[in-house]
């Protein structure tokens, strides 16, 4: 039965990806090879999409393997099998965490993954800006950009929508 | 308006606006629930990258779980996951048909072109605005430095720098 093995299959990638995003894609590929769902070359174009699309790349990945599969039911299937392992995993932490939050045994350790946890981010950043600032026009809008935001305080997605209207205008 | 109403509206504008994977998801959280909300702290939110990078699935879906939790136990986390989920799912059902179409659009690309841009001067924003909470002292400058050379030059895992830092903070602090 179709759904079954979807969310089956799409519950393994949610438990085992660690880190998810990206990282669920080599499980994909597996799956393009195993099942008549879709083919490595959409999956491609898929990974493609999903830089021009919002959301969670991971989510992006199985709602559109899950409706190739199945249709809608499919895609509802495959994106519920991926976000349930760790649904249920982070209550079961987030549970923990209430008791030890304020010992000072969780603390000392967050104090020093914090800075950890700020590097990530900058890495992320520098990911992106790897990708995306390709000329000296993009890093020239990108530092006025950041310029305006330390100094407007606007909200993000306002600076989101002025940066897709930027785009369009300038032909970026 | 009831929390969970509140939580599934706020993850889904948040899912909608989300380009670029779950670290750029940052500075939407923040001003959406630390500044405007008051839901959590700028450390609260530090704290679930680090234990969603550790954790299976998907850091941006992780990381709403632990914040609906917080906000309305089981059923906030169900509600939260939802709302952050939904948008992808109605926009990629909406395009599956037509991807080759939209991926083509040359009005689709320069859009999304200015999109990253804006995104990296967010993150890098947000850097700047959080990092009176995690490097206020030698030892976490130290750890921060440690972390941004083992991503660069080592090509370090995030699970791995997260580790390291625990490990660190054991031997350091515990």
């Amino acid at each position: 039965m179709i759904f079954l093995t979807l969310f089956g299959e799409f519950f393994k990638i949610g438990l085992f990806a660690l880190g998810g995003g990206l990282v669920t894609v080599p499980f994909l590929f597996d799956l393009s090879a195993a099942y008549p769902w879709f083919t490595s070359a959409e999956l491609v174009d898929m990974i493609a999409v999903s830089e021009s699309s919002p959301g969670p790349v991971g989510v992006n990945m199985a709602t559109y393997a899950g409706f190739k599969a199945a249709g809608i039911a499919g895609a509802f299937t495959a994106t519920l099998g991926l976000v349930f392992p760790s649904v249920v995993i982070i209550v079961i932490i987030a549970k923990l965490l209430d008791r030890y939050r304020e010992t000072s045994f969780f603390q000392n350790l967050m104090y020093t993954i914090r800075p950890a946890v700020l590097a990530l981010i900058l890495n992320a950043g520098i990911e992106l800006g790897r990708l995306s600032l390709l000329n000296l026009e993009a890093v020239a809008i990108c530092a006025v950009f950041w310029g305006a935001i330390h100094f407007f305080k606007l909200h993000p997605i306002a600076y989101i929508i002025i940066g897709g209207i930027l785009g369009l205008v300038l032909g970026l | 308006m009831s929390v969970l109403w509140s939580l599934f509206a706020t993850f889904f504008k948040i899912g909608l606006f989300t380009f670029g994977g779950g670290y750029a998801m940052i500075p939407l959280l923040q001003a959406e629930l630390v500044e405007k909300k008051k839901w959590v702290s700028d450390e609260e939110i530090m704290d679930y990258y680090s234990i969603g990078q550790c954790t299976p699935g998907i850091i941006a879906v992780n990381v709403a779980t632990f914040i609906g939790y917080k906000m309305k136990n089981v059923s906030g986390a169900v509600v939260a996951t939802a709302g952050i989920v939904m948008p992808s799912f109605l926009i990629i059902i909406g395009l599956a048909n037509i991807l080759a179409l939209y991926m083509e659009n040359r009005y689709v690309a320069h859009a999304f072109a200015g999109i990253r841009i804006v995104v990296i001067a967010l993150i890098f924003d947000v850097i700047l605005s959080m990092r009176k909470k995690g490097i206020g002292s030698l030892l976490q400058g130290t750890i921060f430095i440690l972390s941004m050379l083992g991503l660069l030059w080592l090509g370090a895992s995030p699970v791995t720098v997260v580790a390291a830092a625990a490990f660190i903070g054991l031997m350091v602090r515990g």
